[in-house]
């Protein structure tokens, strides 16, 4: 039933796709008219936690407890090894055995 | 530790930095990779073709915001349904601006042709692994261009089995999948740890992001958060060492 390529898909995509290259154009455009003083260096230096928090906290705190948990499990082990893969393996695999033994989120 | 060590070194191209780029995004790929898949599946139940879903991976390449636009995607495309996909990709998004935006006093003494072309492979994922490298003193675009020219052929191959395997992909949530992009992250926190001090923007980026995330529908929240903790360091004044006159009094 589906035609191999909807033109009104591709034309959604494309549209989807300027957005998105506009943005990762963008900031490092408009950062070439900014003068970089300790106060900028210092929200740029603030930006890659800031980010992670404001992007993950309410996927966190909406996922509920096994995504707390998980999420927990994950930070705990970067703290012990300093391996991300471990880290993102044991976040699935915590959440993924939660939910086999019945606790819902 | 009263300043931060400012790494001014410009950047440079050299082969010996391609292989570590691509080790340091090594523990991404496992979850890009499941990431991709669920998204395949997703696609395959809201029946897109194979190459349609291909040609998305390939151009608009952000996961999150093709797995939310795929999500919310309409019965029928109208120019007015296309415009919400294309703010909701937006939201979910803009936060590359803000990436990339760092990446300016690094890059910055390239040249534009080569520089811009670097800026489409910025991902949550290679641009972190980039940052940690570049706190730590590096300088060579290798180590970033190398890492994200692999995450994104990883990203782009993703979706296949995924798509095929649609019926045994249903929840996705069974296997944590939707723990791969908190968990990398929640990883990527720790080393950044650099003090109480240092977290405050944290704290104030984690507050607003709840905040807008209850008071507005979408994804406002990451943007709103993560300008409002960048505003807040910049708002705070260098620390300054203890005076010796007070310490003894």
């Amino acid at each position: 039933m589906n035609e191999f390529l909807r033109s009104d898909v591709m034309i959604a995509f494309a549209v989807m796709t300027a957005v998105t290259v506009a943005s990762r154009l963008g900031g490092y455009w408009l950062m070439g008219y900014v003068n970089v003083t300790p106060r900028v260096r210092r929200m740029l230096d603030a930006l890659p936690g800031s980010i992670i928090v404001a992007a993950a906290l309410p996927v966190a705190v909406n996922g509920g407890a096994v995504v707390m948990f998980a999420i927990l499990a994950a930070m705990a082990v970067t703290i012990i090894r300093r391996n991300d893969f471990i880290a993102v393996i044991t976040g699935m695999a915590v959440a993924a055995a939660a939910r086999a033994a019945g606790f819902g989120g | 530790m009263p300043h931060t060590k400012i790494n001014k070194t410009p950047a440079y191209w050299s082969r010996q930095a391609i292989l570590p780029g691509i080790v340091a995004i090594g523990p991404m790929l496992p979850g890009t990779l499941a990431f991709g898949m669920a998204f395949g599946a997703l696609c395959a139940q809201k029946h897109f073709s194979l190459a349609e879903v291909q040609v998305m991976m390939a151009t608009v390449y952000g996961g999150l915001s093709q797995f939310v636009a795929v999500q919310s995607w309409p019965d029928h495309l109208t120019p007015s349904s296309i415009a919400t996909l294309a703010l909701l990709t937006l939201t979910v998004n803009i936060r590359f601006m803000l990436m990339s935006a760092t990446l300016r006093p690094w890059f910055g003494t390239l040249p534009p042709w080569q520089a811009y072309p670097a800026m489409l492979l910025v991902t949550d994922g290679g641009w972190l692994a980039a940052m940690r490298y570049r706190d730590h003193g590096g300088a060579d675009a290798s180590f970033y261009v190398g890492g994200g020219i692999v995450l994104y052929f990883v990203w782009l191959f993703s979706a296949i089995p995924g798509f095929l395997l649609a019926e045994q992909l249903t929840d996705p949530r069974k296997y944590g999948v939707d723990l791969v992009m908190p968990a990398f992250y929640a990883a990527m926190l720790v080393p950044a740890w650099k003090g109480p001090r240092r977290a405050i923007p944290w704290v104030v980026s984690g507050v607003v992001a709840l905040l807008v995330h209850y008071a507005l529908p979408g994804w406002w929240f990451i943007i709103a958060g993560a300008l409002s903790g960048a505003i807040s360091a910049g708002l705070m004044d260098e620390p300054v060492p203890p005076a010796p006159a007070e310490v003894a009094a």
